[in-house]
């Protein structure tokens, strides 16, 4: 789950994670009111969405930039009126854009020096791990792949916790000395806490900075946690914002389905993650594109088939339907009545290849037969797959 | 032979009187399977179907019943503990099937978990099946929540991430007429006990495996940390199937660990780490049964 940049400013000043003030606003009104309590003067606003590229956006109103450098409360409420209620576009929005509904009014720092500071779970150690490179404010994956030598990692025992002399470490790394090295190191601790304490999967700070004035603040951030833990953090449920996020996956969300729409024309409905991967995979093998990743998970019930279709017929997309379930506990011919009772209720007229195979699978196909609706059945997941994107091209 | 288990292994469900448990336990005892006891915080005393004993703590279904190998169905918030209290009784494995668990609380009992003598199988995963000799593979021992009867006993080992698809390989392998030895769901999180690799060398060193399925997935490295390994020391021929080639980067596909991050993880490069390891790729999930019978030759 991902959070707006104002959501990730409230967490730093909870963890006492140094960061330039700044408070949020939903009208230019309280965008002014907001500047004028920040002092007025040398201060930024920026559009809140979730996407990178926002000071090269352009707004569908014309405006140009989703962050401007403002010098009194005036301008801050002018500009805030500028991007609040309107469409902006950057390269991560795609072309329809973002509705921007509030503006982070932060103050502005004199960069000195930027730097580079991330931690994340490691898969491979199995502990979280911390980044950090000189290299800062840039593309670090570039940085990764062009000097590796900038970049140190450093694993934190799970038990243990983050220690004294790997802070140490990190700070020589970075090349801090003195109060710098100090300040670096209590920003540090506090991040590693807040990583701890909220089950983030990534925190990334890019950049840290330190300013002419000599402190090392936290700009910006990035932050990804664990939709596992969500449970135990309400107060970081909340963040999370529906209006960001594809409304097919919001509905699905809904219904406890796994959804995540893509770019193609032919849906696919199967239980079972893998082989809800697996079936993308071989429609595109037989030369078709996936609509959709959906897995209804293993003990799908008819509500939850229903719904799916649902979901899958609200892409304007979709020309056609795969539906592959292997039925290993569940019975064949529950979902296939899912199926009927779905297909009837959404009165279906796509084309809609069903594959079934598994645990009482000879009654599923008689209800399929019997039910009158207009659908064809695949024998194997080959067939299956050829005769959708077959279907579709006729 | 088969691997980790078989069908004299006594098996214990930490979560029984749960309906997903419940469910599941009832199946394994109609499999065949040894269930000898269950348990359940503050139901011990009671029995489970009137004929399996139900116990306060792993401990004492343990001790009591001689079970060496559990079976976890607790809800995600337990779940870590579950897994701890398992370890603490000194089982030689503990499968967790449970989905959801914070892959935090993962990390640290991977981390309290070294230098036990337990194993751990999962969590998120579809559990293992050593088929049994009976109609429909009757006599096994099913641990978990896979279908025993799709089944059969042989000779070919199956390892795998993901459930329904480890069942649509097994399927096609019974279809073949190639049974199988021990049938691996290591689980689809980010962090789990076991990996492609601990499930490849136990196979290698089996007897009776004669030929080894290795189905991975998206994200990660451990598919080609398994192939690597195998290419200078695996005697047996191995078939692979990658699900994922159609994901898109950054986006989880279902399981918490099946994301491409980073460029890394993609299908792509695992398929070519496997192909480089002499290892027979199957080009669609549908091939998987026919792509192993091709390289038993």
């Amino acid at each position: 789950m991902n959070i707006h940049e104002y959501q990730a400013k409230e967490l730093f000043d909870k963890f006492n994670v140094p960061s330039p003030k700044g408070k949020v606003a939903s009208s230019a009104e309280e965008a002014k009111v907001a500047a004028e309590e920040l002092g007025g003067s040398n201060l930024v606003v920026k559009a809140q969405v979730h996407a990178g590229g926002r000071g090269k956006g352009t707004f569908k109103n014309g405006f140009q930039g989703g962050v401007h450098l403002v010098n009194s409360a005036a301008e801050a409420g002018d500009i805030a009126g500028k991007m609040i209620g309107e469409v902006l576009v950057t390269h991560q929005t795609g072309e329809d854009g973002r509705l921007v509904r509030k503006v982070l009014i932060a103050q502005s720092v004199d960069i000195a020096k930027e730097y580079y500071l991330a931690i994340l779970i490691d898969r491979d150690s199995r502990a979280p791990v911390i980044v950090v490179s000189t290299e800062g404010g840039v593309n670090i994956e570039e940085v990764a792949e062009k000097t590796p030598e900038k970049i140190l990692n450093e694993n934190i025992h799970p038990l243990l916790g983050l220690q004294p002399y790997q802070v140490r470490k990190l700070s020589a790394a970075l090349g801090f000395e003195g109060d710098q090295a100090k300040a670096f190191g209590k920003l540090l601790g506090a991040l590693y806490k807040l990583f701890i304490s909220c089950d983030c999967s990534m925190v990334e700070v890019n950049p840290l900075v330190v300013t002419t004035d000599g402190q090392v603040l936290a700009l910006d951030a990035k932050f990804d946690f664990d939709d596992n833990a969500l449970y135990r953090h309400p107060d970081i449920a909340a963040m999370r914002d529906p209006e960001e996020e594809d409304p097919r996956e919001v509905e699905a969300s809904k219904f406890d389905l796994n959804y995540i729409g893509l770019d193609g024309n032919i849906a696919c409905l199967v239980n079972g993650a893998g082989l809800a991967m697996s079936t993308m995979d071989i429609i595109k093998h037989y030369g078709g594109e996936p609509a959709n990743f959906l897995d209804v998970g293993g003990g799908a019930t008819k509500e939850q088939v229903t719904n799916a279709f649902k979901i899958i017929l609200g892409d304007p997309k979709v020309e056609g339907i795969l539906v592959n379930i292997f039925g290993g506990i569940m019975d064949c011919n529950v979902i296939a009545e899912g199926i009927v009772a779905a297909c009837q209720e959404v009165s279906l007229d796509l084309p809609l290849v069903v594959r079934l195979e598994g645990n009482n699978v000879a009654a599923g196909k008689k209800t399929l037969a019997e039910s009158g609706v207009a659908l064809i059945t695949g024998d194997d997941l080959a067939d299956a797959a050829e005769k959708v994107v077959k279907a579709i091209a006729a | 032979m088969a691997i980790l288990v078989d069908e004299n292994t006594k098996v214990l469900i930490q979560g029984i009187t749960g309906s997903f448990g419940g469910r599941h336990a009832k199946l394994s005892l109609d499999y065949g399977t040894k269930v000898v006891a269950g348990v359940t915080p503050g139901k011990g005393g009671q029995k489970f179907e009137d004929t399996v004993p139900i116990f306060d703590t792993v401990s004492q279904a343990a001790n009591e019943m001689g079970a060496t190998v559990s079976a976890i169905f607790v809800p995600p918030p337990f779940a870590a503990d579950a897994i701890l209290e398992a370890v603490d009784a000194g089982l030689d494995l503990v499968v967790c099937i449970t989905e959801g668990i914070p892959v935090m609380d993962m990390m640290k009992v991977r981390a309290a978990m070294e230098g036990s003598k337990t194993r751990l199988i999962g969590p998120n995963c579809p559990g293992l099946v050593t088929p049994g000799r009976g109609e429909n593979s009757y006599g096994g021992c099913r641990i978990g929540i896979a279908p025993g009867y799709i089944h059969k006993r042989g000779n070919v080992g199956v390892v795998s991430r993901s459930g329904t698809l480890t069942y649509e390989a097994v399927w096609q392998l019974s279809a073949l007429g190639l049974g199988q030895s021990t049938c691996v769901g290591i689980g689809g999180d980010p962090i789990n006990g076991t990996s492609h690799l601990d499930v490849l060398k136990m196979f290698n060193d089996d007897p009776e495996t004669e030929a080894i399925i290795m189905i991975g997935e998206i994200g990660g490295s451990a598919e080609e940390e398994a192939a690597a390994w195998a290419a200078e020391n695996c005697k047996k021929p191995i078939a692979g199937f990658i699900a994922g080639a159609t994901a898109p980067p950054g986006r989880r596909m279902g399981h918490a660990g099946a994301i491409i991050s980073g460029g890394q993880g993609t299908a792509e490069a695992k398929k070519a780490a496997m192909r480089a390891a002499g290892i027979a790729v199957a080009e669609t999930p549908a091939e998987m049964g026919s792509t192993l019978k091709a390289a038993l030759g």
